[in-house]
């Protein structure tokens, strides 16, 4: 059961100088259904897949207005995500009460890490096992960050996380050099095809995945079923009229090589492919 | 112990309470040093704010190089009347609000906006503590290509106008802007409007002086001009006989 004996509580460090139970946090991210974000340079568009485990049971969701100007993506335990959403929502209102104006993206993001990065430093708590995709505008224009249990946040042009994330990375990674330019329709199309890489087998439909929107002039929009399914068929409208994406040569290039700059506060490096436990839907 | 529920407060060798100064908390409910009116207008190319340089005891003009004009952060001026010592305390609530904003360093900044709303908050939270600011402040700045000009009193009202005025400035300034202030004012038409502003005060309000400073707000930044004094005229036929229209018994 146990992997070792530095294992059972998040503030004792193994001799290799690491912190297995924020790792293990870490893990819930990947098990949890794939969360995927990518911007150019007037949008942010945010994607997730949603997993019913249920024919009866409608999916947990993973999209989240945090306020005009910001919106969040989560994967992992949905339960921790709502709660950090809560915090981010607070904290945008009461900048907005304070100030009447915005809460610049980065700042919420590091309140965010700041947060999650106690967790991993006090016995008597448990790291947030939610990984978080923050699109969002301000006067520095669109961003799009991640929020890691371990309390590290980074600035991306794409990424994605969750389970089988690392299909839509590759695919995030070949195109990510022509997102900058992208319109707002061909972002959403991207995002999509992204999608469609990680549902691997399964067919991409307006139900089994979301989609938000968040731009310098557009407020943080979710997208409700009947226009997600309008982009779903342009979408294979397209392909059947040129060979999918996806059936280009396969490169596997190096995880993270969209990973723009900076990195910051405590927490530690993990690993991207570790053995993790059995997989738990979230 | 006596048979009493112990309770937060009471000290636990003793049997009674220990108590705070008898009465009600006493805040300074008056103002001592002031300052009088501060005008505000918008014109072609910014903001121009102007205050002169009077502290008054009371209605002594006891101190005459008192600044009024402060600048905070890139984009934003802020001139006070009322009482002086609590305006700097605001400034240096301001100087650690620009200081905090200033060690994010991720590029976003306060804009005028940002400040005057948060000085509201501060305003109208110390009133409600029945503990005010007594000052009426006008906030002045330039940003992304905005104006902005905005007031907030010691009771936290607030507001934008293209003209303010502080304090007496409200009766003597205002009919003045509201005649003569034009959108596309140009610096020097501005200097002059407020100029003629500051004289009819200095004549009329007698906490005011005519050592005065006058701050141009742009998007290039901002300049405080050092002091200087206004051109009187005590010739006025008024002036010279002052009791004509009123005969008193000397």
């Amino acid at each position: 059961m146990f992997r070792n004996q530095y294992d059972t509580d998040v503030t004792t460090w193994s001799p290799a100088g690491r912190l297995h139970q924020v790792e293990y946090a870490m893990e819930a991210v990947k098990q949890g259904s794939a969360a995927i974000g990518l911007r150019s340079k007037t949008h942010v568009v945010l994607a997730t897949v949603n997993k019913a485990s249920s024919e009866l049971l409608s999916h947990q969701k993973k999209l989240f207005k945090i306020d005009n100007h910001i919106g969040i993506a989560m994967a992992g335990l949905t339960a921790d995500g709502r709660v950090l959403s809560r915090y981010m929502r607070s904290e945008c209102i009461n900048h907005n009460f304070i100030y009447e104006s915005p809460l610049p993206v980065g700042r919420l993001v590091v309140k965010v890490a700041d947060k999650a990065q106690v967790c991993t430093q006090r016995s008597w708590k448990r790291p947030y096992g939610v990984g978080l995709l923050v699109a969002g505008t301000d006067e520095t224009g669109p961003h799009l960050y991640q929020n890691c249990p371990s309390g590290n946040y980074f600035e991306y042009q794409a990424f994605a996380i969750g389970s089988r994330s690392q299909a839509a990375k590759t695919y995030l990674e070949r195109k990510y050099e022509t997102f900058m330019e992208c319109t707002k329709e061909q972002l959403i199309r991207h995002a999509l095809f992204a999608v469609k890489e990680s549902l691997q087998e399964e067919e991409l439909t307006s139900s089994n995945c979301g989609l938000a929107i968040v731009g310098i002039d557009d407020k943080f929009e979710i997208l409700d079923q009947k226009k997600l399914q309008a982009y779903i068929d342009s979408l294979e409208d397209a392909t059947k009229e040129e060979p999918a994406p996806a059936d280009e040569e396969p490169a596997h290039v190096e995880e993270a090589a969209a990973l723009l700059t900076r990195e910051s506060s405590g927490g530690v490096e993990i690993p991207a492919d570790g053995d993790g436990p059995a997989p738990m839907e979230t | 112990m006596t048979g009493k529920q112990p309770y937060v407060g009471q000290a636990l060798d003793s049997p009674h309470a220990f108590t705070l100064a008898p009465g009600p908390t006493k805040h300074t409910q008056y103002p001592y040093v002031t300052g009088t009116s501060v005008l505000g207008i918008k014109y072609k190319d910014g903001v121009l704010i102007a205050a002169d340089t009077a502290g008054s005891y009371g209605s002594t003009v006891r101190y005459k190089s008192v600044e009024r004009l402060k600048t905070c952060g890139k984009h934003c001026l802020i001139g006070a009347s009322g009482e002086i010592s609590d305006f700097q305390q605001i400034l240096s609530y301001v100087d650690k609000l620009i200081l905090n904003d200033y060690m994010w360093d991720d590029g976003n900044n306060l804009s005028p906006r940002d400040i005057h709303n948060y000085l509201t908050r501060i305003m109208y939270n110390k009133r409600n503590s029945f503990d005010p600011l007594w000052n009426t402040l006008v906030i002045g700045g330039v940003k992304n290509g905005e104006k902005y000009l905005g007031v907030v009193t010691m009771i936290g009202v607030h507001y934008e106008d293209n003209h303010v005025a502080s304090g007496f400035g409200n009766h003597l300034a205002r009919p003045i802007f509201r005649d003569e202030w034009h959108e596309n004012m140009t610096l020097e038409e501005g200097i002059q409007l407020l100029e003629k502003a500051l004289t009819v005060l200095f004549y009329r309000d007698r906490s005011a002086i005519n050592k005065v400073q006058v701050a141009n707000i742009t998007a290039e930044g901002i300049n405080i001009s050092e002091p200087y004094a206004l051109k009187t005229n005590w010739d006025y036929k008024a002036f010279k006989n002052p009791t004509a229209g009123a005969v008193g018994s000397w």
